[in-house]
C-alpha cells in the first residue's frame, strides 16, 4: 500500500507531466486562458489517463511482449516494435467509446467535457503516460496508480496556470511578450516552484 | 527551384515558425534540448517523419473518406515513427536511450498531424513533401538554437566539445546550472518569442482587453 501511495505522490508532484516532462504542452498553453475550460480539460485527462495506461499495460503484457502470446500457443514472437501503433490505436478507440458512452448515459457530463475529448487523442500526456509505463516496467496495479497520478498532476498544473493567467489580465505586459511569451515565462517559474518537490525522496 | 517551392521550404523557418507562432510541437522542443547532439537527432527524426507523412497522406488523399482520415493519418505517422525508432535503436543506441519516450511522442507531435491535416490533404505530393521539410526545418532551427544556448552556457560545451573552459577544469567560466534544468527551456522560448515579436511587429498578439481610464472618479471630481 505504501508503495502505491508513494508512486502516486511522485507522479503528481515530483514527476509532474506538464512541469517536469513538458508533456501535453500544446493544449496546456491553448486551453489555459479560462479557468473553467482548464478544469474541464483537466478532469477529462484524468479520466482518459486512468483508463488508457492500464489498458495499454494489459495489451503490452498479454499481446506484445516477448513470448506474451504463449497463452495462444504461439511462442518466440516479439511484437514490442508494434507498441506505438497499438497504443495510439487503443487511445483513439477508448476516447471514442468514452465519448459515445457519456453521450448516452451521462449527458450532463458529456456536455461539460465533450468538446475536450477529441483534443485528448493527440495529447502527448496520454501517449507519454503509456510510454513511461513501458519504460519503467510498471505492472498492472502500478499502472493504474500511475495513470491516476500523472493525470491528476497534469490537471493540477493546468488549473494553477489558468488561475495565474486570469489574474495576470490586469498587469501591463510589454508588447512583444503579450500572450504566448508571458505564458511561457509564467510556466517556467511554476516549473521552478515544482522543482522544490524534487528534494523529497520516497 | 520555383519561387513557390522556395516559399514552402523557407517560410516556416522565420515568418511562420511552427513552434513560436503556431504553438505546435512544444513538448519535445522543451524536453530534449539540454544537449545539442540529442536535439539534432530529434530534429532530423521529426523532419523526416513530417516530410514523409505529408508525402504519403497526400498520395492517398483522393481515396480517403473524410470520416476516417484522422485514424488513417495516425497510422501512417505511427508507422513512420516506428521506422525512425527502430533505426535509432540499431544505429545510435545511447542517443535513443537519452531521448527515451520522446521519439515515440513524435506521433502526437502537433506539427506532423497539423501539417498532414492542413496541407497534405489538399495538395499534390511534391509540394506537400516540401511543406513537411519546411516545417521540420522550422522546428529544427528553433531546437538547435535553444540547445546551443542551454549547452553552451549551462555546461560550457557545444556538441560535447569544451568551448568555454569551466572553473572545475581550471578555466574561467562558471557554468550556469539553471540552464541545464527543465525550467530554463521555458524562459529561453519566452525570450525568443519576445525577440521575434519585437523584430516583426505584425506577430504581436492583440490585447484581450484594455483597462478603461478611471472615468467615474474623474467625473465625480469634475
Amino acid at each position: 500500500m505504501e508503495h502505491f501511495l508513494s508512486l502516486f505522490v511522485r507522479s503528481v508532484f515530483i514527476e509532474n507531466m506538464a512541469l517536469a516532462f513538458f508533456l501535453g504542452m500544446c493544449s496546456f498553453l491553448a486551453m489555459s486562458k479560462k479557468i473553467n475550460a482548464a478544469i474541464g480539460l483537466g478532469i477529462a485527462v484524468i479520466v482518459v489517463q486512468t483508463i488508457t495506461v492500464p489498458a495499454n499495460n494489459l495489451i503490452l503484457t498479454y499481446l506484445l511482449k516477448e513470448d506474451a502470446l504463449a497463452w495462444a500457443g504461439v511462442t518466440g514472437v516479439d511484437l514490442t516494435f508494434l507498441s506505438f501503433i497499438s497504443f495510439i490505436g487503443v487511445i483513439a478507440a477508448i476516447v471514442q467509446i468514452l465519448e459515445m458512452v457519456m453521450d448516452k448515459f451521462l449527458p450532463a457530463l458529456y456536455n461539460a467535457l465533450g468538446v475536450f475529448l477529441p483534443l485528448i487523442t493527440v495529447n502527448c500526456v496520454i501517449m507519454g503516460g503509456s510510454l513511461f509505463m513501458v519504460e519503467r516496467d510498471y505492472h498492472f496495479g502500478e499502472s493504474v496508480v500511475y495513470g491516476l497520478g500523472s493525470g491528476t498532476g497534469w490537471a493540477i498544473a493546468i488549473v494553477l496556470l489558468a488561475g495565474i493567467l486570469e489574474k495576470m489580465k490586469y498587469s501591463d505586459v510589454p508588447e512583444g511578450l503579450r500572450g504566448l511569451g508571458i505564458t511561457f515565462i509564467t510556466v517556467g517559474l511554476m516549473s521552478l516552484g515544482f522543482m522544490s518537490f524534487g528534494g523529497i525522496s520516497l | 527551384m520555383s519561387s513557390k517551392a522556395k516559399d514552402l521550404l523557407v517560410k516556416p523557418i522565420l515568418e511562420n515558425n511552427p513552434v513560436i507562432l503556431q504553438i505546435l510541437g512544444i513538448c519535445s522542443a522543451l524536453a530534449v534540448t539540454s544537449s545539442v547532439k540529442v536535439s539534432l537527432v530529434m530534429a532530423i527524426g521529426l523532419t523526416l517523419v513530417s516530410a514523409f507523412s505529408n508525402l504519403f497522406v497526400s498520395l492517398v488523399r483522393n481515396y480517403l473518406p473524410s470520416s476516417v482520415r484522422i485514424i488513417a493519418q495516425m497510422i501512417i505517422i505511427s508507422a513512420l515513427v516506428i521506422v525512425v525508432d527502430q533505426v535509432l535503436k540499431a544505429v545510435a543506441y545511447d542517443i535513443s536511450k537519452q531521448l527515451s519516450v520522446f521519439v515515440g511522442l513524435i506521433i502526437t507531435n502537433c506539427i506532423v498531424m497539423g501539417r498532414t491535416e492542413a496541407f497534405a490533404l489538399k495538395n499534390p505530393p511534391v509540394p506537400s513533401f516540401l511543406d513537411g521539410i519546411g516545417h521540420g526545418l522550422g522546428y529544427s532551427v528553433l531546437l538547435i538554437v535553444i540547445a546551443t544556448v542551454r549547452e553552451l552556457f549551462g555546461a560550457g560545451k557545444w556538441f560535447g566539445i569544451q568551448v568555454l573552459p569551466t572553473i572545475s577544469d581550471g578555466g574561467w567560466y562558471v557554468p550556469n546550472g539553471l540552464l541545464l534544468l527543465p525550467p530554463s527551456a521555458f524562459f529561453i522560448i519566452g525570450i525568443i518569442i519576445w525577440a521575434m515579436r519585437t523584430w516583426k511587429k505584425n506577430q504581436v498578439e492583440k490585447e484581450s482587453f484594455k483597462i478603461s481610464p478611471n472615468s467615474i472618479k474623474t467625473q465625480e471630481i469634475a
